[in-house]
This record gives C-alpha cells, sequence and structure tokens, in this order.
C-alpha cells in the first residue's frame, strides 16, 4: 500500500504544478518510504523538507493553500498532529465558512497512524473521532492499496482540508491498482467488503481486514455478517450503513481507537435515530480499552482489537436478538 | 516631511486615519446602545497600520489580528460591509460567518484574520511561501501585538521564513510600550522575558528595525525597504513599531474615556480636555499627522472637510449596518466545505437526538 500511496502522489505532481509536498525527512522518503524519489522526481522545490515545527509547517500549509498551492504535508506519526491543531483545527477547517466563502483550503494532510511494531504510545494513536469532530475537515482512511490510491487523489484535489490517515501496518499489505484518472474514487462513500443477512460489521483502516477475518469465522458458524469499510469518516455514508443495517438488521462497530468517545458512539446514535424500528439487538462497538498505547508487543496485542473480539461482539448481538421482533418485522 | 511624500499622499494617509479613528469612534459609541460585544480597536495605531500598508499592490496580502479594523481599511475594504459584519448582518464583509474577529475582504488582500494570538504568523509565512514557488514577487505582510510573540507559532514561524528567505514581512505592533513583563502600560501587558522585541529576530538573522509607530514618514520608509527587500528574494524583516496604548483601551472593554477625536487639537490646543491633554497633544499620532500636514501647506480647512467627510461616511456604514437583516438561519450550514452537496448531507444530520432524516 505505501507504493499505491507514493504513486498518488507522485501522479497528482505531475498533473498539477501547483501540488507541493513537505514535511520532516519527506526528501529522504519518511521513516517507512511513502515519498520515496518524488524529490529526485520533481525537484527541491516541490519537495521539501521542514523544520521540526508541526504548527508552523501546517500553518505555512493553510497560508500556501490559500494563496494559489495544492500543498500535501506529511505529519510522520499522527501523534503530532497535537502539536499542530491550532492550525489545522481552528484555521484550516474554519476558513471557508468563517470567511463566508471567501477562501477555499485544498490542503491534504497525510498522518500515518495505528498501533504495530512495538512504537508506543507516543507513535500509534488512532485519533480520527478528534478530526472527525471538526466541522470543515474530511477525514479518509484507506484500508487497500486500490483506495489509497483512488483517495488520496481524490484527497489532493479535493477543495478542502482532508486528514489522510495511513495505518502503518498496512502499509506492506498488497492488492491490485487503477492507477491513472480513472482509479481516483470519491471521498464520502463506504465499500461494501463482503455482503451477508444477518449483521453489518462496521469498520475502516487496519480493522476493515480485522472484520472480514471475523466474518470468515462466523460463516463457519452459520452467521453471516455484511462487512462494510466506511473509508471516510467525514463526511460519514451513513446511506450506505442504513441501507445495510436495515436489512440484517443487527450491527457492530469495530475500531482501533479507545472505545470512548470514539466514532463507534456517533454511529450507533445516527444508526438508531433513523433505524430503530428495524433494529433486533442493541448494536455492538468494538474498540481499544481507554489508555494509552502500550509499547511491549505482548501488550500491543492486547490492546488492539482482533477478529475474536469483533466474534464475541457479534455472538452477542446475535444472542441478545428479539425474536419477537423479528417475527413481527 | 521625508522625500517622496507629497502633500497629496499625506492628506490621502490623513484621511485614512481619521476614517479608521472614526470607525472605531463609531462603533463604541453603536456598543452603547446595541448589543455588540466583544472587540478590539485599532485607536493609537492609526499612523502604523495606513503607511505601512499604503505601499502594497494588487495581490499582495496582509493577515492580521483580533485588532484588524484599521488594516482592512488602510486596504480599501468597505466599511459599511464591515461594521455589518460586526454586528452580525447578511451583508457583512464575511455573510455574518466571522464577526469583529476574523474580517476578511479577500479582494483586498485580506483573506482572513485570526483571534488565535500568534495564529496568523505560519500562514503569512505559507502565503509567502507560495508565492516564492510560483515565482511571483508578491509579499505577505503579517501584523501581531506584542503578545504573539509569546507563542511557540512565532519562533517556528521565524525559522521557516528565515531558511527559505521567503518575501514576508513581520510587523509587530507593540501598543504597550514600556509594558514588557509587567503592567507598566496597564491590561493587557505582554509577558514576555526579552526586554527588546526585536532581538526575538536576531538569531533568525531576520534584519529588524525599532520605530515609532506614530511618526507616519518613519513607518513608510521602513515599510518600504522591508517590501523592496521582499520582493528582490532577499527575505523577511522584522519591524517593531511602537505607540503608545489609548487612554480608552486599557481596560478589558474599550471605551470613549477621551471623547471623540477632534482633528482641530491639532492646531487648537485649548480646545484639548485638560485631563486628555498628554494624549492629543503628545501621543495621538493622528494629530501628529494633521501638523505635518499644516506644516507641507495643507490647510485646516482642507484637513476639516477630511473628518468631516470620515463622520458622513462612518454614520452612514452604520445606518447601513443597523438597517441590513440578519442572515437566514439555513446559511449555518453554507461554506463548511466547498462542495455544496456535501454541506447539505452534513447540514441534514439532526441538532437534536431522533430528529435525523
Amino acid at each position: 500500500m505505501v507504493d499505491a500511496i507514493r504513486a498518488a502522489m507522485h501522479d497528482e505532481l505531475a498533473a498539477d504544478p501547483s501540488v507541493v509536498l513537505f514535511g520532516e525527512d519527506v526528501t529522504v522518503g519518511g521513516p517507512f518510504g511513502a515519498t520515496n524519489g518524488l524529490q529526485d522526481a520533481f525537484g527541491t522545490e516541490r519537495v521539501r523538507d521542514t523544520p521540526i515545527s508541526e504548527g508552523a509547517v501546517m500553518g505555512m500549509a493553510v497560508g500556501a493553500a490559500a494563496t494559489g498551492l495544492r500543498p500535501i504535508v506529511e505529519i510522520m506519526f499522527m501523534d503530532f498532529a497535537t502539536l499542530a491543531l491550532d492550525q489545522l483545527v481552528n484555521h484550516a477547517a474554519k476558513l471557508r465558512y468563517m470567511s463566508g466563502g471567501q477562501l477555499s483550503i485544498p490542503l491534504t494532510v497525510r498522518v500515518q497512524a495505528g498501533a504495530s511494531g512495538a512504537f508506543g504510545a507516543h507513535h500509534s494513536q488512532s485519533l480520527e473521532a478528534w478530526f472527525a469532530h471538526v466541522p470543515g475537515l474530511k477525514v479518509v482512511a484507506a484500508s487497500t492499496p486500490r483506495d489509497a490510491y483512488g483517495l488520496l487523489r481524490a484527497a489532493i484535489r479535493d477543495p478542502d482540508p482532508v486528514v489522510f490517515i495511513e495505518h502503518r501496518a498496512l502499509y506492506w499489505g498488497k492488492g491490485p491498482v487503477a492507477v491513472g484518472e480513472a482509479g481516483i474514487a470519491p471521498i464520502g462513500r463506504a465499500a461494501l467488503r463482503r455482503p451477508g443477512r444477518d449483521v453489518t460489521l462496521i469498520a475502516w483502516s487496519r480493522m476493515a481486514a480485522t472484520a472480514l477475518a471475523a466474518a470468515e469465522q462466523l460463516a463457519a458458524e452459520g452467521i453471516e455478517a455484511e462487512v462494510l469499510d466506511l473509508r471516510s469518516l467525514q463526511p460519514l455514508d451513513l446511506e450506505t450503513v442504513l441501507a445495510s443495517v436495515r436489512r440484517t438488521r443487527r450491527a457492530v462497530i469495530a475500531h482501533e481507537a479507545v472505545m470512548t468517545g470514539g466514532l463507534g458512539g456517533e454511529l450507533v446514535a445516527s444508526i438508531q435515530a433513523a433505524a430503530f424500528d428495524r433494529l433486533v439487538a442493541p448494536i455492538g462497538r468494538v474498540g481499544a480499552p481507554f489508555a494509552p498505547v502500550p509499547a511491549s508487543p505482548a501488550l500491543e496485542a492486547a490492546f488492539v482489537p482482533g477478529p475474536a473480539a469483533i466474534v464475541d461482539a457479534v455472538r452477542y448481538t446475535m444472542a441478545g436478538s428479539i425474536a419477537s421482533r423479528e417475527e413481527a418485522g | 516631511m521625508m522625500p517622496g511624500r507629497s502633500l497629496d499622499q499625506q492628506l490621502g494617509q490623513l484621511g485614512t486615519m481619521l476614517r479608521i479613528r472614526r470607525f472605531e469612534e463609531a462603533l463604541i459609541e453603536l456598543a452603547q446602545t446595541h448589543d455588540v460585544g466583544h472587540f478590539h480597536v485599532y485607536v493609537g495605531q492609526e499612523p502604523t497600520g495606513v503607511p505601512a500598508l499604503a505601499l502594497l499592490r494588487e495581490g499582495d496580502v496582509v493577515y492580521t489580528t483580533h485588532r484588524n479594523h484599521g488594516h482592512l481599511l488602510a486596504r480599501g475594504a468597505d466599511p459599511a460591509a464591515m461594521m455589518a459584519e460586526i454586528l452580525g448582518r447578511s451583508s457583512g464583509t464575511n455573510r455574518g460567518k466571522g464577526g469583529t474577529l476574523h474580517l476578511a475582504s479577500a479582494a483586498h488582500g485580506v483573506p482572513t484574520t485570526s483571534a488565535s494570538v500568534g495564529g496568523a504568523i505560519p500562514i503569512a509565512v505559507g502565503s509567502a511561501f507560495a508565492f516564492h514557488a510560483l515565482g511571483s514577487d508578491r509579499v505577505s505582510i503579517c501584523l501581531f501585538g506584542d503578545g504573539a510573540l509569546e507563542e511557540g507559532a512565532w519562533h517556528e514561524a521565524a525559522n521557516i521564513a528565515a531558511l527559505l528567505k521567503l518575501p514576508v514581512i513581520f510587523l509587530c505592533e507593540n501598543n504597550s510600550l514600556g509594558a514588557l513583563g509587567h503592567k507598566g502600560n496597564e491590561y493587557p501587558s505582554s509577558t514576555l522575558a526579552a526586554r527588546v522585541l526585536a532581538d526575538l529576530a536576531t538569531p533568525f538573522g531576520i534584519p529588524s528595525a525599532v520605530i515609532d509607530g506614530t511618526d507616519a514618514p518613519t513607518v513608510e520608509e521602513t515599510m518600504r525597504n522591508a517590501i523592496r527587500r521582499a520582493r528582490a528574494g532577499e527575505g523577511p524583516t522584522f519591524i517593531e513599531a511602537q505607540t503608545v496604548r489609548w487612554p480608552g483601551n486599557k481596560g478589558v472593554w474599550a471605551q470613549l474615556v477621551t471623547g471623540p477625536t477632534r482633528v482641530e487639537y491639532a492646531w487648537n490646543r485649548d480646545a484639548i480636555p485638560a485631563e486628555h491633554r498628554t494624549w492629543f497633544d503628545e501621543e495621538d499620532g493622528i494629530v501628529r499627522s494633521a501638523r505635518a500636514a499644516i506644516a507641507a501647506g495643507a490647510s485646516q480647512a482642507q484637513i476639516l472637510e477630511l473628518e468631516a467627510a470620515a463622520h458622513r461616511e462612518m454614520d452612514g456604514a452604520v445606518q447601513f449596518a443597523l438597517s441590513s437583516p440578519w442572515p437566514d438561519g439555513a446559511t449555518a450550514f453554507e461554506d463548511v466545505f466547498g462542495d455544496p452537496a456535501v454541506n447539505a448531507a452534513v447540514g441534514a444530520r439532526p441538532v437534536a437526538s431522533g430528529r435525523q432524516r
């Protein structure tokens, strides 16, 4: 997937001279090679290293976006976006609105996120709910190389700031990619990864694959789970979510972020408000425990929800279903 | 008078200063009878902003702060639309979405105004980066107060501007002269360990100047040099323009304690209220600029007419604002995102549980 990410940036840099890329160590590829070779291809003016100054770098991207460029900023680890929140939340997100529509901030913020490899609490967080909470920011999380290419290109072309979340555990994943203009995927639509009739599993980023693994196990028990990969966390594709849940009548939401205050809660509220009459069981949630991400591989494995956690949640949901309502449905 | 400042230019700038002064006074008066909310006025800083921004060309940009009214007027923004914005009306510069803290007029080169102290500094550097990257000779001006230098944003952004030799001018309007590190010039005083603000540019190799911000010719000459450097690719400049805090700005809420300014104070000292003699006679740069214009050959009648015109214009601005309609509540959902379809989708989300779709 990291190759697809690099290809998306390459192709947008080639397609539009106003696209620039900057961040810490991007000229040497960054820690995982996502930007390898881009400076060689596009020069020192368009692909630049910055000081270790996330706040000013984000602000610089905002100003550049306000006056003619289309910057891609790499925040090396999503955890360090905390240092840039004033610029991202108070400025990038709000300038179109606050100016009464006078400004557009076409800015892509690539953040590498998630727990894997025992990086510990400052290099492993999943903070997508923070950003999805801010009006004016779009939030995208790709789980496949194809989506990474298509959605990143769409993010760079978007007229608004997009936080593009890259889970480092997915970087080495393989899969087909449709390159070129035809490969560009619209932001705002969920993807159906597996059809099923009994329960809808809603996940994104790395948890999409975890949900698919859970669905395979459940199938062996005779439970057919539908798996949706949200891909876009802001805006949310509630239309697709609701259509699925209305059909399956049950839902379990799985994310790697800590459960408390996570996007799962938002989805639960939205589903029950719109489809309460169709539900036959309380909506389940799977998330990380309310703790910082631990460093030890043993602790990290305990922290990140795996297929077993989703399987358990689905079994609980199935067992808690209201039979009479099913009959009345 | 310095070379290059014709009487016409002096009168033009004095007229803009008087317009700004009257705009702010009219706003304070309006706040006595209407719920205007909190705002910050530029009284006393006109001789900095007006000459400093008079030298800009179309395409240059200005980033400013919560104390922005003077800067927009200096760049030619419409006072009626500004007053309407401050009052939250649909005819405002930002359609009521910004308010006094975020006045913006992109057409006049003021794309946005940041009210998080120091927040505009990296953004101004970003525009300078864009101009540099696009091979243009446009310049980016960043105005801020002494307090902004307390933010880390300054240090990070100054480093980048210096590293890349970007065409940005940091114009620090220090309106609490003598107040560093204590309350010498009353609320709100900056709390910096540095005793000289310009020293904070020195480690980055950014040339600096410390000037009297009430002396319009000096401001203009200093800015002329900084702009020349920026356009020539020589990098950023830091300017500290020192002004004395207007007595009406010594509390948390601006008050017209000195009464409305009368430009005749420039030649009729006896008309100055005794308790405000020091302010008008020695500290107010507008009085000083009026005296300079007279010394350069202007008549009292010319100057009085500038003042009268400013009063007429700002009376009209207030009337326009008060008679403008409130924005339709539905517009609160507009311009969150650029795509109207996305706005419609997020706007359809519930504002109360159970009201969805």
